[in-house]
């Protein structure tokens, strides 16, 4: 598995650059001569959506959901990181993706790549495709599908709009499903629907690298998945009061 | 002898003996003494000698440094070219050769660029063009005959050191005598200043290309809006752009919000004063040497007669306001007449701040600034969409249709559209009775709440190929906008001045036909930040476009964005074709309006590589840019 995963980071770093380059002939001037416009890039950016702590019934929560990008207008590297956990312990859930994206339609992006779970142990690794951009009426859309080492297929789709309020005051509605095409009871997946989780965040842009936040959480389990909780005693529904920062740098 | 980096001096053409040109201690000699003279005190007046050195050359020294220097009210990092911004005012005669040393004391490479001025193209200065670049440390010699006269300028060419700083005013004299009558001739410079690197404003907009807008449509407008039916108007106009996934307010990449404006190197509070004595007649040299900005130029209570664009004398047309794009110039001449001063207003088009200054009887006086007007927004015309089809929200791009643009009598499949060009169509008379224009422009279309702006009629529907996924939007319906207003003035009470305008004053129309037209589209992509020529950045072509040496052709542009593309061409003349057969202008760069098509005869009579680029900085170094090869 390991060797998978730098088989594909080398590949989508070879990948990357690999629309045409410049030759002296785009100018029409002597090969040695320099470039009159470079080709754009690299750039890269990090983006932190969520960084939140939760506070609901019983339990305070921290999420984390961070993604960046590296690379040129076509094709870029892109790596997303999330998870959660209870205040003061570490992470239940926690996972990263490390993925290859090339543009293929004006706002639309597919990416290739692979998710590592760290937690709920034990690890696992997941072949990942996907997409991502805006659809219209500008909703921003991440959808993908992951299909893990022993087999089992899953899907994620998040959407979320940008309401502007006033120039600085943004409400963001977010809607997150995950969904499993086949039951792992290991992991209290059951097959179907699993989980939704819908969020509504006021942020405020200090400036727009930086914005805190507060907001409510509702998420739902469904189905088996919800079954499965039900016989370990807990809860199917929570609602959490948010507060955060979302950042980009 | 000291020697003032900027003198202009008088040498033999043989020999290297340099002597102070003595006429420079006269009375437009300031501007020749930036190094001594603050800056802030420099009047950028003009030279009223116009006899030059006669046969000897003109040379001059020119020195490009990185420093820390004072500007905008504040302590900038910038690059400068003998340690002021904007640099020395050149002013050249028209008929003899011109020297200048330009020597790089900085550790990157850099050059100048002699932008409208037609010459070897080895001296035209476009790194990877025409010639290698200046290396640090190192001097080059440009050295050319000056063929033209009047309003041009200069800048770095290399990376974005035109924002930092790299530019200045040059005026070239006429050999025989001006057609232009004057007492006071001013040059007024217009530029966009930044506190911030370049580098990280275009990595800003690289992440979030509405970084610096802050003009956008909210919730509180569309609350603010004064009835319920102008509320629901605003919330279905917000949807359709929305769901176009555009903005309306999408008017200037980077504006007010890390922009200072600049007159002649000074914000409004620097106030740079151009004196006069009532009844003097005033020539006001209007040059945008900004990076990224158009400017709305007026002068509260006065009128200005407009002589000449991008250095080329036109018929003289009065007019209260006019757009001037980023690289273009326009000559005026105002006539005040009472003892007052009048501000001399640059609002940048999005309204999001302004240069500003005097002319005044004497130095120290100040008229009223009027206040920013109401920021424009982009219109359905802007993004050459089928208004029609807009309304609601399930529509279809498929069942776009021209039936629903009013008349129902419009039938363009029978048009040949690639050979469609607005000069000819106002000029021969070809058949338009099947087009209707005029319903389509303003006539019996529902608005239904979107504004419709400035139209212009329809003159052709865009093709299949939509440029590739690096390209955001087509021009579906292209319009003729060369009588338009400029973005943002449509409404505004009093005359403005449109391309229309615009006729040449001398009559040296080249009278051949042109053999044949090469098309190109403006195009981009907002939320990424790239923008091309027909979908294709500059790494991403196969060669340069090729000029037949000595042909006649049709250059013809349609810009599939919604932004303005102030569209440069280096070392011809692109004669702008807006309907007045052998008075259409001459004109280097031409500011394309958002879903329009303009089309421009080009006679190729300069062979060698020359630049072809859209003269915003950042859509340039994002690709924006062509090379054009005559042979
Ligand atoms: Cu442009």
């Amino acid at each position: 598995m390991r060797r998978m995963k730098s088989k594909c980071i080398l590949l989508a770093l070879s990948v990357l650059y690999a629309t045409p380059g410049f030759t002296a002939k785009q100018a029409g001037t002597p090969d040695d001569w320099a470039i009159p416009m470079h080709k754009p890039g690299p750039y890269w950016m990090v983006l932190g959506d969520r960084a939140e702590t939760g506070f609901a019934d019983g339990h305070d929560s921290y999420t984390w959901d961070i993604q960046g990008w590296y690379g040129y207008d076509w094709n870029r590297l892109r790596w997303k990181t999330e998870g959660e956990g209870v205040q003061g312990e570490s992470p239940e859930d926690a996972e990263l993706q490390l993925l290859f994206s090339r543009m293929f339609a004006p706002y639309w992006e597919w990416q290739v790549g692979v998710r590592h779970d760290f937690e709920p142990g034990p690890t696992r690794n997941h072949f990942v495709t996907g997409i991502q951009g805006d659809a219209p009426y500008e909703f921003e859309i991440d959808a993908a599908l992951f299909i893990s080492e022993d087999g089992d297929a899953s899907a994620r789709l998040e959407a979320e709009y940008d309401l502007l309020l006033t120039q600085r005051l943004i409400l963001q509605p977010r809607l997150e499903i995950n969904a499993a095409f086949s039951e792992v009871p290991a992991f209290g997946i059951g097959r179907g629907i699993n989980n939704s989780e819908l969020g509504l965040r006021l942020r405020y842009e200090l400036r727009r690298e930086i914005a805190p936040y507060i907001g409510v959480s509702w998420e739902q389990q469904y189905g088996d998945t919800a079954d499965l909780l039900k016989q370990e005693g807990e809860d199917t529904s929570e609602t959490s009061v948010v507060v955060g920062v979302r950042f980009w740098f | 002898m000291k020697k003032s980096n900027i003198q202009p001096v008088r040498s033999h053409a043989s020999g290297s003996r340099r002597h102070f040109l003595q006429a420079a201690a006269g009375a437009g000699a300031i501007s020749l003494l930036d190094a001594i003279v603050p800056v802030w005190a420099r009047s950028m007046s003009v030279l009223r000698e116009q006899s030059g050195p006669g046969d000897d050359l003109l040379e001059f020294d020119l020195a490009i440094r990185a420093h820390r220097m004072d500007i905008a009210g504040g302590k900038g990092n910038v690059m400068s070219i003998n340690n002021t911004i904007p640099g020395p005012l050149l002013e050249w005669y028209e008929g003899q050769d011109v020297v200048l040393n330009v020597r790089n004391e900085m550790d990157v490479d850099t050059s100048i660029h002699w932008h409208g001025i037609l010459l070897p193209f080895e001296m035209d200065g476009v790194p990877g063009v025409t010639f290698r670049g200046i290396k640090p440390g190192t001097t080059f010699q440009y050295r050319f005959p000056l063929k033209q006269s009047g309003t041009y300028w200069y800048h770095s060419h290399s990376q974005l050191q035109e924002q930092s700083g790299v530019y200045g005013a040059l005026v070239v004299h006429p050999k025989g005598p001006d057609p232009v009558v004057y007492d006071r001739d001013y040059v007024v410079m217009l530029s966009d200043w930044t506190f911030e690197d370049p580098h990280d404003v275009l990595a800003k907009l690289k992440k979030m290309g509405d970084y610096y807008n802050y003009q956008q449509v909210t919730v509180a407008d569309i609350l603010d809006e004064p009835t319920s039916e102008a509320r629901s108007n605003a919330i279905r106009t917000k949807l359709a752009w929305d769901r176009m996934r555009m903005m309306p307010s999408d008017i200037a990449d980077v504006g007010g919000t890390t922009y200072s404006y600049l007159m002649n190197g000074l914000h409004p509070a620097g106030n740079w004063t151009g004196l006069f004595k009532p009844g003097e007649r005033v020539r006001l040299r209007f040059i945008n040497g900004s990076a990224m900005s158009f400017f709305n130029v007026r002068i509260p209570g006065l009128e200005m007669r407009v002589v000449a664009t991008d250095g080329q004398n036109v018929q003289p047309v009065m007019t209260d306001e006019f757009q001037i794009g980023t690289a273009e110039t326009y000559d005026v001449v105002v006539e005040p007449r009472e003892d007052r001063a009048y501000t001399v207003m640059a609002e940048s088009i999005d309204r999001s701040g302004f240069a500003a200054g005097t002319l005044a009887p004497r130095d120290g006086m100040r008229a009223p600034i009027p206040p920013l007007r109401k920021p424009p927004k982009l219109t359905m015309v802007d993004m050459g969409m089928d208004h029609g089809a807009m309304q609601g929200g399930g529509m279809d791009h498929s069942g776009m249709n021209h039936g629903d643009m009013g008349s129902g009598g419009m039938d363009h499949s029978g048009m040949d559209h690639s050979g469609m060009n607005h000069g000819d169509m106002s000029s021969d008379g070809m058949d338009h009775s099947g087009m209707n224009h005029g319903d389509m422009g303003s006539g019996d279309m529902d608005h239904a709440g979107h504004d419709m702006g400035n139209a212009g009629p329809v003159v052709a529907r865009h093709g299949p190929d939509h440029h590739g996924a690096g390209n955001a939007g087509v021009a579906d319906l292209q319009r003729d906008r060369l009588g338009e207003r400029g973005t943002g003035l449509e409404n505004v009470p009093h005359r403005v001045l449109v391309y229309r305008d615009l006729k040449r004053l001398d009559d040296d129309f080249d009278d051949r036909p042109p053999g044949r037209e090469i098309e190109l589209h403006l195009t981009g992509h907002m939320e990424r930040y790239m923008w091309s020529f027909d979908g294709e950045q500059f790494h991403e072509v196969d060669g340069p476009i090729e000029f037949n040496y000595g042909e006649r052709l049709r250059l013809t542009l349609v810009n599939d964005t919604m932004m303005n593309h102030p569209i440069h061409l280096h070392g011809m003349w692109m004669e702008m074709e807006n309907g007045h057969g052998r008075e259409i202008p001459r004109k280097h760069t031409i500011n394309v309006m958002p879903a329009s098509r303009v089309s421009a005869l080009i006679t190729a009579d300069a062979p060698g590589r020359w630049a072809f680029h859209c003269h915003l900085l950042y859509h340039m170094e994002m690709g924006m840019f062509r090379v054009v090869r005559v042979s």
